[in-house]
């Protein structure tokens, strides 16, 4: 159980992050760490124990292998969020571009 | 194994923590790496290659893009005063987190204690996945078989992000 409660933890230290810092750049780390945590979560419940990869071995197939359902929708799950970063990354340089800054706070005032 | 995991998720906190109050920038996108690459390590113990593979791709991309964004522009983060407003974030920050804590705590008696679980769902991936699908792999046999319009859709989603990151980064911006 305390690789769940950490996991979750990892969540929080995100979502605290998001919350409270003012630089663009650090709060699209904070969302790839919630992202992250999340992964872990699926990848912990996937988990059996003295499980091998999920992969056949033909020469031998009678084996406890971990649970490939959460695997493959945490493999879906990464490229999407590389996706999401790197169109986060994409806005965060243009607003830079335009106000000069990554401080969300000065950029509310200086809207306009 | 849990000890081993339990302890790499801690080590993922502490550069989060980093990575979230470092001064420099350019540090804390590296320390943001600690989180990607320890990931890499916790799945190579919880027996998923597939997903240690692609994570290390994906977070070293991550890292590349972060880095040119970070060295393109200011490193140095303004630290302004701890305000009145920094109290309202901040109160606002614990006030979340204990709610979530809260939470887990209602959630954490329905979860079954790690390597304790039981495959329901993904039984019908298994059994005799290797002559239905041709494929020894059974996360492969899932990802582009079972649920193949799953990876299509996933597809769709990255060539719109490609060509939305292309418009953002194209467009002009209006002048003044």
């Amino acid at each position: 159980m305390t690789a769940y409660w950490l996991c979750f933890v990892l969540f929080l230290t995100g979502l605290y992050g998001v919350i409270t810092r003012r630089n663009l750049v650090k709060i699209a780390i904070s969302l790839s760490v919630m992202e992250f945590s999340c992964f872990l979560f699926l990848a912990l419940t996937g988990y059996r124990e003295g499980g091998v990869a999920p992969i056949v071995d033909v020469a031998d197939p009678v084996q406890t292998y971990v649970d490939p359902l959460p695997q493959a929708m945490v493999l879906t799950a990464i490229v999407i969020g590389l996706a999401t970063t790197a169109m986060l990354m994409a806005v965060i340089i243009r607003i830079y571009r335009k106000y000069g800054t990554f401080d969300i706070r000065e950029i509310k005032n200086l809207r306009g | 194994m849990e000890l081993a995991i339990s302890i790499i998720t801690g080590f993922m906190i502490l550069g989060a923590l980093y990575a979230i109050h470092a001064r420099d920038l350019l540090s804390a996108v590296i320390a943001g790496g600690i989180v990607g690459y320890s990931l890499v390590i916790c799945f190579l113990l919880l027996r998923a290659p597939d997903l240690a593979i692609v994570q290390i791709v994906v977070e070293t991309i991550t890292l590349i893009i972060m880095v040119a964004v970070v060295l393109d522009s200011s490193r140095v983060e303004a630290y302004g005063k701890f305000d009145s407003r920094a109290w309202v974030t901040a109160g606002t920050a614990v006030f979340i987190l204990l709610i979530m804590f809260w939470f887990l705590r209602i959630a954490s008696s329905d979860l079954a204690p790690l390597g304790d679980h039981t495959v329901r769902m993904a039984d019908a991936y298994m059994n005799g996945a290797v002559e239905r699908t041709g494929s020894v792999n059974l996360v492969t046999g899932v990802v582009f078989d079972f649920r193949g319009y799953d990876t299509l859709g996933e597809a769709t989603v990255l060539v719109t992000a490609v060509m939305g990151v292309l418009t953002i980064l194209r467009i002009k911006g209006r002048k003044g």
